[in-house]
């Protein structure tokens, strides 16, 4: 075993005359050991402004030791110093080091808090800009896809396909079924009280169908799609890949963004009908076993109390909803820097916008379509 | 007599099905400065990495300073650990921190300095690496090639290692910073003592730093000694890698 590393420092003849004699390691392992000691030696020594300092018992100096007495001999070496050559020459470079600039933050004005209040919305500013450009280069691939069918990015579209919509129904099968008994179950201990056991199907129905079913789906796949979206336009654009892509020639909108949104606007309404169906069987099974309302029963009544439109609204909602999911997140990835910060923060923000943004959208349509389906008593 | 800083005995590496190193053997004495060289995709990278001990070797045993890489509690590995720095192929710099607070990391987690030591500390590092105050603030998506590498080794060089690897320091640095590299380098070994291993394809750099040179060829290291007695080895991958007329260029103006 090595002798263990140790920073040395003693103090010497009487007060006024006393030298400062250093042995041992002064490197960051003697440092280390060295501890509270040291300091308190240090900063003694520190008190006399033209103390002798005899460095020659030094046996191995780094740049650790040399800049801690450095900073004990206030960043100038001493008049007085006896130090080995080698020893002398990490002191030059250290006597070499450029000083950081002063960088004095600029003076605050009494408008700064104008300032302050302008910053966030200078920030909205670009992202709805941003946003928007995001909008019309979609456009824009669309008319370029129509003009020139053969450009259509179909492998991409499909690998999203089977991506964000079949990985997906596993998932919102499960969320679907779940809810669908937990809904049935609190509406049949009230309906049951007033005997009016018929209703849950009213309940179920509707409910599920129109509002549910959609806002399920989307926020599950806000969560689910929506960050992977992000992360991997993030990550590709912290590795560089999307301006390899742009330097091959291949547009980053058509190749990357176009299909995702598509494969959502496809995906989308189709996963509503799935979890909504899951749903309704959940909230099926629950009616039988706590009112023992039969299947046949339940399958009849259903189509009588929540009109035809209701699925088409539903559609409508999956549709509108997926395309909101896929820009918002497709958005958030290419705002990325190329740091795992940014990449973290965007993909959170991309997630709350896309569920906040399903929840306003499903809100308008809510009351844009208020007088449709709705059965009349 | 104190162990070798680095041993290496019988070392097989697989991947898959394909043996990468196969009973390779290496040790490197304190103080010594060691180049790897060896073909793209012959495992010096892969080799470096199992000497730090982010890969477990299939067969065979690491010893660095004469203690094994593994085992013996979380304390004893973090102290081994301390006593390397590593420089990594692409830089590996923290994207999120700038380039000051990624020199300034391994010694706030060290928790014995203060702020204003640690600033002074990191100022020392980036200028030993050639690098201004004003690049203290940049992020590492900011920063040219060669200024990652410089950062990456002002980070390697942050706690005083004994133990320095380098893989391609000099790669993406113009042949100016490739010499003061090799001065700091030498420097560092004269005044401190330290042993690197460096993997490099630069003859310039490996005949500035008079290092002894270790092929790694054929899944092994086919030979180790200086460039003279290297050259003196009869094989392809020597005689293609230091005798052809580039090389003899390079080798010749030293
Ligand atoms: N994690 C891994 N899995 C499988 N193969 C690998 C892995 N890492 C490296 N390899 C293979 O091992 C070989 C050596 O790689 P590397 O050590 O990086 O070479 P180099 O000498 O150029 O640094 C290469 O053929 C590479 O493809
Ligand atoms: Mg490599």
């Amino acid at each position: 075993m090595l002798p263990v590393p140790l920073a040395t420092l003693e103090l010497l003849g009487p007060p006024g005359e006393r030298s400062a004699t250093l042995s041992g390691a002064w490197t960051l392992a003697g440092l280390r050991n060295a501890g509270e000691s040291l300091e308190r030696a240090l900063a003694d020594a520190m008190t006399e402004p033209d103390l002798a300092w005899n460095a020659l018992g030094i046996d191995a100096l780094d740049s650790a030791g040399a800049v801690r007495l450095w900073r004990a001999w206030g960043q100038a070496l001493p008049l007085a110093l006896l130090s080995r050559p080698e020893h002398g020459r990490i002191f030059d470079r250290l006597a070499a080091v450029p000083q950081d600039e002063a960088k004095a933050p600029p003076p605050q004005g009494p408008t700064e808090w104008i300032i302050a209040l302008g910053r966030p919305l200078l920030v909205l500013r670009t992202v709805l800009a941003d946003f928007l450009a995001l909008l019309g280069q979609l456009a824009l691939d669309l008319l370029h896809v129509c003009r020139h069918p053969a450009d259509m990015p179909w492998k991409e579209i499909s690998a999203n396909l089977f991506k964000s919509g079949v990985r997906a129904m596993p998932v919102t099968a499960l969320v679907g079924f779940l809810i669908g008994v937990v809904l049935s179950y609190l509406s049949a201990l009230q309906l049951r009280q007033f005997g009016a056991d018929v209703f849950i199907i009213n309940i179920l129905g509707m409910g599920i169908v129109r509002e549910l079913g959609p806002v399920l789906t989307a926020v599950l796949v806000a969560g689910r799609s929506g960050s992977a979206m992000t992360a991997q336009l993030g990550v590709m654009r912290v590795t560089e890949e999307i301006d390899a892509l742009a330097t091959m020639g291949v547009s980053r909108s058509l190749r990357l963004i176009f299909p995702k949104v598509v494969a959502l606007a496809i995906a989308m309404p189709l996963l509503v009908l799935w979890t909504s169906a899951m749903a309704i069987i959940g909230g099926m099974v629950s009616a039988w076993s706590q009112l023992n309302m039969s299947h046949n029963f339940f399958f009849q009544i259903l189509p009588r109390v929540v009109p035809l439109e209701n699925l088409w609204i539903a559609q409508g909602k999956g549709f509108t909803f997926g395309i909101a999911v896929a820009l918002v997140a497709c958005h958030f990835g290419l705002r990325v820097r190329p740091n795992t910060e940014s990449l973290s923060a965007n993909t959170t923000s991309s997630v709350v916008t896309a569920i906040t943004a399903v929840i306003l959208i499903d809100a308008v349509i809510a009351i844009a379509t208020r007088g449709i389906g709705v059965p009349k008593l | 007599m104190t162990a070798p800083v680095i041993d290496i005995r019988d070392l097989s590496t697989r991947f898959g099905e394909v043996w990468i190193h196969r009973h390779l053997n290496l040790q490197v004495e304190q103080g010594d400065v060691v180049a790897l060289v060896g073909g793209s995709g012959s495992g010096k990278t892969t080799l470096l990495r199992q000497i730090i001990g982010l890969l477990h070797p299939t067969l065979g045993d690491i010893r660095l300073f004469g203690e094994p890489l593994f085992g013996g509690g979380v304390h004893r590995e973090q102290a081994l650990r301390r006593r390397f720095g590593v420089l990594f192929q692409h830089g590996a710099l923290f994207s999120a921190f700038n380039v000051f607070d990624n020199v300034a990391f391994p010694l706030r987690e060290l928790g014995c300095f203060d702020e204003a030591m640690i600033h002074d500390l990191v100022m020392l590092k980036l200028s030993m690496v050639e690098l201004l105050p004003r690049h203290a603030r940049l992020m590492p998506a900011e920063l040219s090639g060669g200024m990652v590498k410089r950062v990456a080794l002002a980070r390697a060089l942050a706690l005083e290692p004994e133990l320095l690897l380098l893989d391609e320091p000099t790669a993406g640095l113009d042949p100016d910073r490739s010499d003061s590299f090799v001065r700091l380098v030498r420097q560092l070994d004269k005044e401190l003592g330290l042993t690197v291993v460096l993997v490099t394809h630069d003859l310039d750099t490996l005949a500035a730093l008079e290092s002894r040179v270790a092929v790694l060829a054929e899944q092994h290291i086919l030979a180790l000694g200086s460039i003279e007695e290297i050259m003196a080895v009869d094989h392809p991958f020597i005689r293609n890698f230091f005798l052809s007329d580039r090389s003899r260029r390079a080798l010749e103006t030293h």
